[in-house]
């Protein structure tokens, strides 16, 4: 019975932590008009067209990160795990790398490395820029995408299916993009959403690379005013549950991977 | 010219033997199982024809063209495995044109092809199921016919009724066999399991440490194994340690029992071997070899009754049919059981790799 009611204060806790800070900046972005609730901080940021550039700015860098991700990583976790597992630890130990090594210092190194007097001048136009940013996200999302796919490729039998497909004639890209790829589809798409998620919120590498992405919005109206960013900080919450949804939707619709849990 | 040869296959992993000087020449329709224990090197004789793995020497030809160098997809081979191996995120139509479309079959010639398929393997009504919602049995059977519909010169079985229960593993045996006749297409079976390689092979291939110990058909494997492993390992044994006598007339002892086998023995130490149906409860014209024992225990599995009695000091196991007329002995009774000399086969001391009769 003691046990019991320390779970539930347990779970009270937690709730509370998670809860109130949420519920605080939902109340408080409401509060724009003097003495009554409404959605002015909402629909001032909705009618800022800085807002909506750099939303789809980061969206469309978000999408071409997970693309490139997932180019990177399924190839590379497929053939860690087909031929060379001794490399494995290697590999996880590349891919963890991102979240030791803070990303100030990387877009330091990039801006080093590829600057306007250098081999491969990126800085030098926006589309190299954009590139460049990209680059750097897709190293900002490799443990997750790695983890993700990596605990997908697990469950399936990768070497059997790989020899059945062999013995009916694929070749590597059939292989990947016609049984591997399809059945860690729910990996993917997990690792997928973890990519959009630091896209969405990365601020130091579009900063000091000078694109204009959402993070760096963000920290501008939070700079200077008051009641939108809590606006903003919900819409953010919101776009990330939504993603959530879609993914469990995603994960029910398959009826292979409905089955392979159960 | 065989259709599928391998010629002086050795395989190693590492610094380990795994495969030795292996040769087979399989005609073209033929039925050849590789039976031994886990570990003999068998399945790793199949994975060198599918191309899984590289020969450390030797050559593999299929229809007189070396293939020894070739990558499992241009091999056109087909593989059923163990554990079934379907694509999970294809329906059983899809798993089963997989081959096609990597072919680039066109989509008529594709779907009648599929519909041959799921008609051979009599599951015509579930082209359109996943395969987590099929038995065990079913996902095999679908395995088979995604093997077969790219039409491969080779049919190769690894294990393929292992994971199944024993219903079904029968049912499908028989199925395959059935198949494999009707098709005519070439096939390399692996299994430990003996009853299935001698019921379904034209010809049994018996492997013991990466070594071929006997190539022949089930009957000649069964009755006249060449070595003491194969004698051993397919279907059960007496052996007895016995004693030829100085004159070498084929007198023999073993313990206080006298054999008097009737043909030449070198003397010295020698082993006996004696299939358990080849001895009969009590006397009998031909079975010339006479001798008593303590009936020690008695299964009775139905229609065959199996009898445990000594000879000397040596366990012996006897197997007769079961007849209503006659009840089986009873524990403790001494019995009178006989045996021809000429089924009494003499295996020479040590007992690696030594002929017989």
């Amino acid at each position: 019975m003691r046990a019991r009611v320390w779970s539930w204060a347990a779970l009270a806790v937690g709730i509370i932590y998670f809860a109130l800070p949420l519920i605080g900046t939902v109340e408080f972005s409401l509060r724009k008009r003097r003495g009554e609730y409404s959605f002015d901080a909402y629909r001032w940021v909705f009618e800022d067209p800085r807002f909506r550039e750099t939303f789809s700015y980061s969206v469309v860098m978000a999408l071409f990160t997970i693309a490139v991700g997932i180019l990177i990583v399924v190839p590379t976790a497929y053939w860690v795990r087909m031929r060379y597992p001794r490399l494995r630890p290697l590999v996880e130990f590349i891919t963890l790398l991102p979240l030791v090594i803070p990303p100030i210092v990387i877009v330091f190194g990039y801006i080093r490395l590829f600057n306007t007097s250098s081999v491969l001048p990126l800085t030098g136009t926006a589309t190299g820029t954009n590139v460049l940013l990209m680059m750097g996200y897709a190293t900002l999302s490799l443990p997750y995408m790695y983890r993700a796919v990596d605990t997908g490729l697990r469950a399936i039998d990768v070497r059997t299916l790989t020899e059945a497909a062999q013995s009916l004639g694929a070749g590597w890209g059939t292989i990947l993009g016609r049984v591997i790829l399809p059945n860690v589809l729910v990996a993917v798409l997990s690792g997928a959403f973890l990519t959009f998620a630091i896209v969405i919120g990365e601020f130091v590498m579009a900063a000091l690379l000078n694109r204009p992405a959402f993070g760096p919005y963000l920290q501008l109206i939070g700079a200077n005013r008051a009641y939108e960013p809590a606006a903003l900080a919900v819409i953010a919450f919101a776009i990330t549950w939504f993603c959530m949804g879609l993914i469990q939707l995603a994960t029910h619709l398959s009826p292979h991977s409905r089955a392979r849990r159960s | 010219m065989a259709f599928l040869e391998l010629e002086a296959l050795d395989k190693s992993f590492g610094a380990t033997p795994v495969v030795r000087r292996f040769d087979l020449a399989i005609e073209k329709g033929e039925f050849v199982s590789l039976l031994g224990p886990s570990g003999c090197g068998k399945t790793t004789v199949l994975r060198m024809v599918a191309g899984f793995e590289t020969p450390s020497s030797g050559a593999i030809r299929i229809d007189g063209r070396d293939v020894t160098g070739l990558r499992p997809n241009q091999r056109n081979i087909g593989m059923v495995f163990q554990a079934y191996a379907l694509f999970p995120n294809l329906t059983v139509s899809q798993n089963i044109a997989f081959g096609l479309r990597v072919k680039r079959v066109g989509r008529a010639e594709r779907e009648a092809r599929v519909a041959e398929m799921l008609s051979l393997v009599g599951l015509a009504e579930f082209g359109g199921r996943y395969p987590f919602q099929l038995s065990g049995g079913q996902q095999q059977r679908v395995a088979l016919a995604r093997a077969l519909a790219v039409e491969p010169q080779v049919l190769l079985l690894d294990e393929p009724l292992s994971a199944l229960d024993a219903k079904i593993r029968v049912s499908l045996r028989d199925q395959i066999r059935e198949i494999q006749r009707r098709l005519g297409i070439t096939t390399i079976f692996v299994t430990h399991d003996q009853e299935e390689a001698l019921s379904l092979s034209d010809r049994v291939v018996v492997m013991s440490e990466g070594v071929a110990q006997q190539v022949g058909p089930p009957f000649e494997i069964y009755s006249r194994p060449a070595t003491r492993f194969v004698a051993e390992f397919v279907g059960r044994l007496n052996v007895i340690d016995a004693v030829a006598g100085e004159a070498g007339d084929g007198v023999l002892r073993t313990g206080d029992v006298e054999i008097a086998l009737g043909r030449p023995v070198p003397p010295g130490p020698v082993t006996l071997a004696m299939r358990p149906e080849v001895i009969g409860v009590g006397r009998a014209d031909g079975r010339d070899l006479v001798f008593r024992g303590r009936i020690e225990d008695v299964h009775f599995l139905g229609s065959v009754i199996r009898i445990e009695t000594r000879l000397g000091s040596a366990p012996l196991f006897l197997d007769t049919f079961n007849r209503p007329d006659r009840p089986p002995p009873a524990l403790g009774e001494i019995g009178e059981f006989s045996v021809a000399a000429s089924d009494v086969m003499v295996l020479g001391p040590g007992g690696s790799a030594v002929k017989v009769r």
